[in-house]
């Protein structure tokens, strides 16, 4: 059955600034099913990153409701509903690889030998096996990024929250990486949250597009997506996919148009 | 309403410290003074209740520890009510010890940007004399100041110069490293767009290297102006307090005064505060018209 | 006249190999031979001109007749050593960094109090605390006990704002993370706060090492029982024996070093991640 793990009802978050109230994000209404993958699109200030923070408990609401796994933020916060992959790997230098893996695991309380298994086990699942030893400062910033995106899946969460983990890696180790995220989201059926500035990335991930405008934060249109879940690369080239990037870009352009 | 808001922010912590600070001093004068007036009032027979023992302790002539007013009353005597003139005047004895301070310090900042003009345009100089100036930071040059003071007056160079010089080599050395630091700030690109404009090296040392180095030389100066004041005041100590803040420091702890200590302890900490405060509004200033923004 | 010239003379040979050693390509020997032919020269530089000048031994003694005074006193050397920088310099520089830090983790959590205590901590620590030795001297005694305290004084405000610069200073995408995880104030604070910190708290443990040697030796000036570096270096001025006076600031000059050198090695161990550490 396929309940809801995310839903929002009435979202609003208003900044107090010295120029005046910034309204972050404006009567939000969501709902995200077990097992899909959703991505967020919109143009800067649109609101997709804070409503991410929002879901994970990192900002508060000023108006309205927010429920994961059918609890407030915080307590899904506090019983490590979800991993969160930020824009930047955020690895911390002082710890090898797998010492940056494990920090979750050892503030969550998992045994050694359970920390070791997982370690090699997500390692292996972002095709970073051998690099255990090493430092963040040793490896590229693709791996260092999928070195983050290991350490959130390392942990038993069903939830995985993703704010524009690839926008700083070049074009070619980006596919990679789109093509490595989705056949995790096949292999674990997780709930994937997705935050990008670009098209084809939201299009070719998602089972479901929700496009955002700014000014204030608001969602214009949720577009679902009837492409097949295994999907390769080159479904881009496809009349479908095509279309759906269409209807991304025409509610886009309406969404800056009238402001 | 946002304003008053704001200005709590940013002055309530400091102001409560302060408050806290205060209180604190009052209630360890009541307790380090509290066994003397016991004492006095055992050696005249007589019992004193607390309220008694807490009012002595605030205005005993020897106290262990001077409760704030009488510090006040003393620096107010020695300061406003005395003669600029006199020899009692903590604003004569400040001045002592602030001219030497001053003349080490136009001394010590004007050799300290030289050499690290020096350091930064010659290799040979960075490499030989940059490890000894880093060393010497590491080494406590102040151990030095009754040796140099004794020495000078052996050669007739007495009084004021050399705790100038004292002073001058204190703050040479937080001028120089700061100095290299900012003269070789500027980023690569930086460098290699005056090299584009076939900038001769002159050029670019006034137009980029000097100016870049501006907030670095400021953060030093601050660090060396404090130090030529421990400086002046520590070469004053050798002479047997004759004049000066530190003079007084070393006849009030001679005689056991402590009142005076401590007033002279706060006009030195008074001091430099001030000089440090006024290198922080020429720092604005400069780097106002520069454009640099703090 | 001949110390002159031949003073001279090396120090122009010494200086024109420096010049010819920094034209090519260094590497750590190198890097090490330079200062130290400087350092050389200067000595020679020294012990020339007061030779050929003839200058008084009360004025400025020769470099050998310092060697000289030093191998014959190293008995006093020894237990001046001990009473200043162990007894004086390092316990105080311990209790202080150590109040510092726990007062500094203290106050981690409480912004109020942080806005509060670092201007103020900054402001005091550009005070001229040493003036604080004849009044500690009174509380203290003679004794090492208020050397100590001296420097425990100097050290702790330096350490203070150095500790909360450090533990403020962490990434916001680091802090975040921690916050997902779900940790609480005690695995914060072990597993990013302080190591986060650690290059701040090293600069402040550096800073430290010289002002605990300069207060415990300064503060001597103002009373001590009769051993002490502070306590030889007055009394032997007093007396002219400079060349003791010298040979005592030389144990200074290379305990202090040595000692930056050693919080320099440890540094290097604990903050191996850092990119200025890693050039």
């Amino acid at each position: 059955m396929n309940k809801s793990v995310i839903s929002a009802t009435d979202l609003s978050l208003t900044y107090e600034t010295n120029d005046g109230p910034v309204h972050a994000l404006q009567d939000i209404d969501l709902n995200i099913k077990e097992g899909e993958f959703v991505s967020f699109i919109g143009p800067s200030g649109c609101g997709k990153t804070t409503l991410l923070r929002v879901i994970a408990d990192l900002e508060s609401p000023t108006k309205g409701m927010i429920e994961v796994n059918n609890m407030t933020a915080s307590q899904a916060r506090m019983k490590r509903a979800y991993g969160y992959v930020f824009q930047a790997a955020g690895l911390y230098p002082w710890r090898t690889i797998g010492g940056n893996i494990k920090l979750p695991l050892e503030i969550m309380g998992y045994n050694k030998i359970e920390q070791e298994e997982r370690v090699s086990r997500v390692l292996e699942l972002v095709e970073l096996t051998g690099f255990n030893k090493k430092f963040p400062w040793q490896l590229s910033g693709g791996m260092q990024q999928r070195a983050s995106i290991a350490r959130a899946l390392a942990f038993d969460a069903d939830i995985l929250l993703m704010d524009e983990p690839f926008g700083a890696l070049d074009e070619i180790v980006r596919d990679h990486l789109n093509e490595q995220l989705l056949k995790l989201w096949n292999t674990t059926k997780k709930t994937i949250c997705f935050v990008t500035h670009s098209i084809p990335e939201a299009v070719f991930l998602s089972s479901k597009i929700v496009v955002m405008s700014p000014r204030p934060g608001r969602i214009s249109k949720v577009i679902k997506s009837n492409l097949p879940n295994d999907r390769t690369l080159d479904i881009r080239e496809s009349k479908e996919f095509l279309d759906i990037a269409a209807q991304v870009r025409e509610v886009l352009r309406k969404g800056t148009a009238d402001e | 309403m946002n304003k008053a808001k704001d200005l709590w922010h940013l002055i309530g912590p400091i102001l409560t410290i302060l408050i806290a600070i205060t209180a604190i001093w009052y209630v360890s004068a009541v307790w380090l003074n509290s066994a003397w007036a016991y004492d006095k009032a055992k050696r005249a027979n007589v019992t004193i209740s607390f309220s008694e023992m807490v009012s002595d302790t605030m205005i005993q002539q020897k106290p262990l520890l001077p409760s704030p007013h009488q510090v006040i009353k003393e620096i107010y005597k020695t300061t406003i009510l005395k003669k600029v003139t006199s020899k009692r005047s903590l604003v004569w004895h400040g001045w002592i010890t602030l001219s030497a301070t001053l003349l080490g310090f136009m001394f010590g900042t004007t050799l300290g940007i030289l050499l690290a003009v020096g350091i930064v345009f010659s290799k040979s100089m960075d490499m030989s004399v940059m490890p000894w100036v880093i060393t010497s930071q590491t080494i406590p040059i102040l151990a030095i100041a009754p040796m140099i003071i004794v020495v000078l007056n052996a050669v007739g160079v007495s009084g004021l110069l050399p705790k100038a010089i004292i002073s001058m080599y204190l703050s040479f050395f937080p001028v120089v490293v700061g100095m290299v630091k900012g003269l070789r700030a500027p980023d690569k690109m930086q460098l290699d767009q005056m090299h584009t404009w076939s900038a001769p090296k002159a050029t670019s040392f006034w137009k980029l290297r000097l100016p870049s180095s501006m907030p670095y030389l400021f953060a030093s100066l601050k660090i060396g102006v404090a130090a030529s004041l421990v400086g002046a005041i520590v070469g004053e100590l050798p002479t047997g307090a004759v004049a000066g803040l530190g003079a007084r420091l070393l006849a009030g702890s001679y005689y056991g005064q402590t009142i005076q200590i401590w007033s002279a302890l706060i006009c030195a900490a008074i001091l430099a505060a001030t000089l440090v405060a006024i290198i922080g509004i020429i720092e604005k200033i400069t780097l106002r018209k520069m454009g640099i923004q703090l | 006249m001949i110390w002159i010239i031949g003073a001279i003379f090396f120090w122009i040979i010494f200086w024109a190999i420096n010049i010819q050693l920094s034209k090519i390509e260094s590497n750590k020997f190198i890097k090490l031979l330079v200062p130290t032919l400087f350092g050389f020269s200067i000595l020679i530089l020294w012990e020339g001109f007061v030779r050929g000048f003839d200058v008084s031994p009360i004025l400025l003694p020769t470099p050998t007749a310092i060697a000289i005074r030093f191998s014959q006193s190293l008995n006093i050397l020894w237990v001046d050593f001990v009473q200043t920088f162990i007894k004086g310099a390092l316990s105080g520089y311990l209790i202080g960094c150590i109040a510092a830090f726990i007062t500094a983790v203290a106050v981690d959590k409480s912004s109020f109090l942080k806005r509060g205590l670092l201007p103020v901590g900054n402001f005091v620590a550009a005070l001229p605390i040493i003036g604080m030795a004849p009044i500690l001297v009174m509380w203290f005694g003679f004794d090492w006990h208020s050397k100590a305290a001296v420097v425990v004084v100097m050290v702790f405000f330096p350490m203070l704002v150095n500790t909360v610069a450090g533990l403020n200073a962490k990434d916001n995408i680091q802090h975040d993370l921690m916050k997902t995880y779900g940790a609480n104030y005690w695995q914060n604070l072990l597993k990013l706060s302080l190591p986060s910190a650690m290059p701040f708290i090293f600069n402040g443990l550096k800073i430290c090492t010289t002002l605990a040697l300069i207060g415990a030796i300064v503060a001597e000036f103002f009373g001590s029982p009769t051993r002490g570096m502070g306590f030889r270096i007055s009394t032997e001025v007093g007396r002219l024996s400079l060349d003791m006076v010298w040979a005592e600031i030389t144990v200074a000059a290379l305990a202090g070093s040595a000692f930056y050198g050693m919080m320099a090695l440890i540094e290097k161990g604990v903050t191996f991640w850092h990119p200025s550490q890693r050039k």
